[in-house]
């Protein structure tokens, strides 16, 4: 959808200093979710709060650039050559305007199947052929100002790239060379989960939007090309039954409200963010909320994570080690949390006061 | 992409046109058609996919237990429908039950599911359709018309006129659709509370939810409900507004996306109190599900059992690239009560893809195969639609008369939905009355009314949770082992319909799993008997009623048919033109800036 925002008769800037850095004041979103995908991400986003999707389009964050999104499940043209047009620009460097690739689902190895494809997006205008995704990529990367891998499928490959798969899968580094960089210098930017945290994505684009509008320098990421300040902490350090971990107080089924680490969870040495973020709007997760971690933001998702529902190996021995250390503080608290449970024993209604006040009045 | 290939058939002039992408759907579908401009019909159109992703392949030899994390991943916006389907598969491949409590926490998540997601696809995606910048676009007079037409419900929707509507179904600046937009976030947070995450839920197990149920679960789902009801009170008289309007100004648009009536819904809800998820009591939970099961041909009921709908299930080729399994393993010859399971039914299907060039000159055009419901009264294979799921839960609910929790009731010739007292209205109820036909707009009415459906049954839920809570029971999971051989199958809706599980397992793995979602029901080619499938017959013979001449057709009515089936696609479809003399090829006009496009 091509939001202009002066199409609905607002008048943009006012008095409002916009984009005062040396960038751009207009952007496109181009987004495809044709890869190996379930358009999960796409629908995540539109959960997202912290910033929404309108707050993005509608252009109600200041400094921020026009943004004009194109994405197959909101746009609101009926489809087709409407929707398409702008990705033939952009691929014949028509655009006139830098964009930003959104990239959402597995890539497929389109050279092991013959003249067969596993996934297209609309057909070649001259031959009436499917175009691949694959293509696609190949087109529009080299000429994008980022690219950015929405979801764990588009970052490492994911779900369909497990053991066994017909497709070949991959993630986008692995398509397009871990060294790939876009027209301004900047990685393939990873924002794995499965689905995306809404607002993880959200927050990311934003960045790399006044990234474009010169108002932010160059975006941090990790060696996996993960944005730093959302995934530099492990699921463990941000869950609130790691206080039980430190007691050695495990659940032995799902039952159970303390820590999982023994039924199948993997926080402990997940990167990601969401229990401290929550779902959305602070609320759901995973283990915080009961639910095992299975690592679906990592590169070795899901094969590495596998029976989800079996304690990970090194998961005995760590919590093995740290049980005796765990039962002694848990019972040191124990008395002192029963301690704490009483009132000073100055707090009566005897006729006597007993709180250490030594009074001058008569009694 | 929309081109243009006049052809000569017959003595018709017909106009070959297609769409490829469809927007506002999830997943990657695109329409071809022929069209008769000079008669306003569309008199051909035909459906094939465009991915293949290959979870049945992938899914043998690992964990039973992954199925449900795996499966969810089918699809993004309903894949806590897959896991929950899965649960109930691996429930009765492990024989076991879920606790009560998990139960009607399931039932609270899947509710506030519906809700979501009905309501962000009707108001966001289908809407857009209805909306004053597209019907100016489309039909300038009808939109003129409708800014002379009084709204009938005004008075408690709030909008003088049904142009006044219109303008509130514009994108990203109408108010009901930034309003549903937000509505969305508070259902899905209901769901976050129940299934840990949207879309596919952190907390469920086959054997119950970790999902830490105190009083506070309830409190805080319950208060969001009460907060959605003013949403629904307010959108299910202007939903009927809208849909009225059509009839009225455009007399012939009830044929519009008409087929007929072949529904099938495969239940949802389970009963804790009947439901032990064994095959042999299948059908008697399966009726006393809160979505009653059941297949309607020509507007009969011909089945409730869940036994006669798992047997009838057929998996045709015919247009897809696959190879046969015909000559492949028969993982199960008869069912637990000793039926017989035919070689084309999900349990004996073996997955082989052939990825190939798409040939749309009567060889394979799609990586979506054909389901079909055998009836075995008649020997053929229907091809059942979902009609995007809400018509056909309350079609079959009506109609079988089960389900009555004093917030639901059904009648037998409709559903009557009580709604509780809310911040802006006192208690209202509707009743969904069974329509005349199966097309478009009654798809598109069904689906509000389901989401009212939701509603009430949720407070029915959270009565019978808290319940629980105070009578002390918070035991939310069963603790299961899995057998080395074993054979489930699971039966729930997805929101957009019928679904179905079905699981064999050998040496404690998974041997073979395959899940059947309903795009495939709807968006099937045409199989190996020369059957269409539900969206080209559905859209083969509707009428035009857009203004715009052949030359700048934009297939609005086309569109609204289509998406009435709520269309998700994370496996494809397109829509193929049949044979013909290209005359001509070129891009259509679109959608101007003004419309958002």
């Amino acid at each position: 959808m091509s939001t202009d925002r002066g199409m609905y008769g607002q008048v943009a800037g006012g008095g409002v200093p916009r984009a005062a850095g040396s960038g751009v004041d207009e952007v496109h979103i181009l987004w495809t979710s044709e890869g190996m995908s379930c358009d999960g991400d796409s629908v995540s986003i539109t959960a997202a709060m912290q910033p929404s999707l309108e707050d993005v389009v509608l252009g109600l964050l200041p400094g921020l650039p026009t943004v004009h999104l194109h994405n197959k499940v909101l746009d609101p043209s009926l489809g087709g050559d409407e929707f398409m047009r702008v990705f033939h620009q952009a691929a014949d460097g028509a655009l006139g305007v830098p964009f930003v690739f959104v990239v959402e689902g597995s890539i497929p190895n389109e050279k092991i199947n013959g003249d067969g494809y596993w996934t297209s997006m609309g057909n070649d205008p001259a031959t009436g052929e499917p175009i691949t995704l694959n293509q696609w990529i190949d087109r529009l990367a080299p000429k994008a100002w980022a690219v950015v891998a929405i979801g764990t499928c588009a970052a490492y490959g994911g779900i369909h790239a497990m053991a066994g798969n017909p497709t070949g899968a991959m993630g986008l580094c692995d398509y397009l060379g871990w060294d790939f960089r876009s027209t301004a210098g900047i990685p393939i930017v990873n924002v794995p989960g499965c689905p995306v945290q809404p607002d993880n994505f959200m927050e990311t684009l934003t960045w790399l939007l006044y990234q474009a509008a010169g108002l932010s320098p160059m975006i941090p990421l990790d060696d996996m090309h993960r944005p730093q300040w959302l995934f530099g902490k492990t699921v463990h350090e941000g869950c609130d039954r790691a206080g039980y971990y430190e007691q050695a107080d495990f659940a032995s089924d799902y039952n159970s409200p303390k820590c999982q680490v023994k039924i199948g969870c993997w926080g402990p040495v997940v990167n990601c963010n969401v229990t401290k973020r929550g779902w959305m709007g602070g609320i759901g997760g995973c283990p915080n909320v009961g639910g095992i971690c299975i690592g679906c933001t990592m590169p070795g998702f899901p094969d590495k994570f596998m029976p989800f529902m079996d304690e990970p190996p090194g998961g005995a021995l760590s919590s093995m080690m740290t049980t005796p250390y765990g039962a002694l503080i848990r019972r040191l608290r124990q008395i002192t949390n029963h301690t704490v449970n009483k009132e000073p024993r100055w707090r009566h209604n005897r006729p006597e006061l007993t709180t250490g006040y030594n009074p001058r009045w008569p009694r | 992409m929309v081109v243009q290939t006049p052809v000569e058939q017959k003595a018709r002039n017909l106009v070959s046109m297609s769409w490829d992408p469809i927007t506002r759907i999830v997943g990657n579908l695109g329409i071809y058609t022929k069209i008769d401009f000079d008669n306003h019909e569309v008199v051909e159109c035909k459906s094939t996919s465009s991915i293949f992703r290959g979870y049945s392949v992938f899914m043998k030899g690992k964990d039973p237990r992954d199925a449900h994390f795996i499966t969810s991943r089918i699809c993004g916006i309903c894949g806590d429908n897959h896991a929950t389907c899965s649960v109930y598969a691996q429930n009765m491949a492990y024989g076991i039950n879920m606790p009560p409590l998990a139960e009607w926490i399931y039932n609270l998540g899947e509710a506030a599911e519906y809700m979501f997601d009905h309501s962000i696809f009707q108001d966001n995606l289908v809407f857009v359709d209805f909306c004053e910048q597209m019907v100016r676009e489309t039909n300038p007079r009808l939109l003129e018309r409708a800014e002379r037409t009084d709204a009938p419900h005004a008075n408690i929707h709030g909008y003088r006129t049904i142009a006044d509507i219109m303008r509130a179904f514009n994108p990203f600046t109408g108010e009901i659709y930034k309003e549903a937009l937000v509505q969305s976030r508070v259902t899905r947070e209901m769901f976050c509370l129940m299934e840990g995450r949207h879309v596919h839920p952190s907390t469920l197990y086959p054997g119950g939810t970790g999902t830490v149920a105190t009083p506070q679960l309830f409190t805080d789902y319950m208060i969001r409900l009460v907060r959605f009801l003013d949403f629904v009170k307010k959108a299910v008289p202007l939903n009927d507004d809208v849909f009225n309007f059509f009839y009225e100004a455009l007399p012939g648009y009830e044929e519009v996306g008409r087929r007929r009536i072949l529904l099938g819904c495969w239940g949802s809800f389970q009963d804790p109190a009947v439901c032990d998820y064994r095959y042999q009591n299948m059908e008697k939970w399966g009726r006393a599900m809160f979505v009653t099961p059941g297949v309607i041909v020509d507007g009969e009921l011909v089945t409730t059992s869940l036994v006669d709908i798992n047997l009838g299930i057929r998996i045709l080729l015919g247009s897809s690239y696959y190879d046969d399994w015909e000559n492949e393993e028969t993982f199960v010859s008869r069912d637990p009560l000793g039926n017989p399971v035919d070689k084309r039914h999900p349990w004996n299907q073996t997955t082989i893809p052939k990825p190939q060039k798409r040939d749309l000159e009567g060889g394979k055009y799609s990586w979506v195969m054909s389901p079909r419901w055998y009836d075995k009264r008649t020997g053929s294979h229907l091809a059942l639609d979902t009609g995007g799921g809400a018509i056909a839960r309350l079609w079959t609910t009506a109609l079988a008369g089960l389900v009555d929790t004093g917030y639901v009731k059904a009648t037998g010739r409709s559903v009557e939905i009580n709604l509780p007292k809310s911040g802006a209205f006192p208690e209202m109820q509707f009743e969904w009355k069974i329509p005349q036909w199966s097309n478009a707009i009654e798809r598109d009415r069904a689906r509000i009314y389901f989401v009212a459906y939701a509603a009430a049954m949720a407070f029915f839920f959270l009565d019978k949770a808290m319940a629980r809570i105070r009578s002390g029971d918070v035991r939310t999971f069963q603790e299961f082992d899995v057998p080395d051989e074993a054979i489930g199958c699971g039966f729930h809706e997805a929101v957009r319909g019928v679904l179905s599980h079905h699981m064999v397992i050998r040496d404690g793995k998974i041997a073979n799993y395959h899940p059947y979602p309903p795009t495939p029901w709807n968006g099937s080619p045409t199989d190996s008997l020369g059957t269409p499938g539900p969206y080209e017959d559905a859209v083969m013979g509707s009428p035009i009623f857009e203004e715009n001449g052949r030359d700048h057709f934009k297939g609005i009515d086309i569109m609204r048919a289509v998406r009435s089936f709520d269309p998700c696609l994370p496996c494809g479809v397109h829509m193929y033109l049949g044979d013909g003399q290209v005359l001509e090829r070129r891009h259509s006009p679109t959608l101007g800036v003004a419309a958002g496009g």
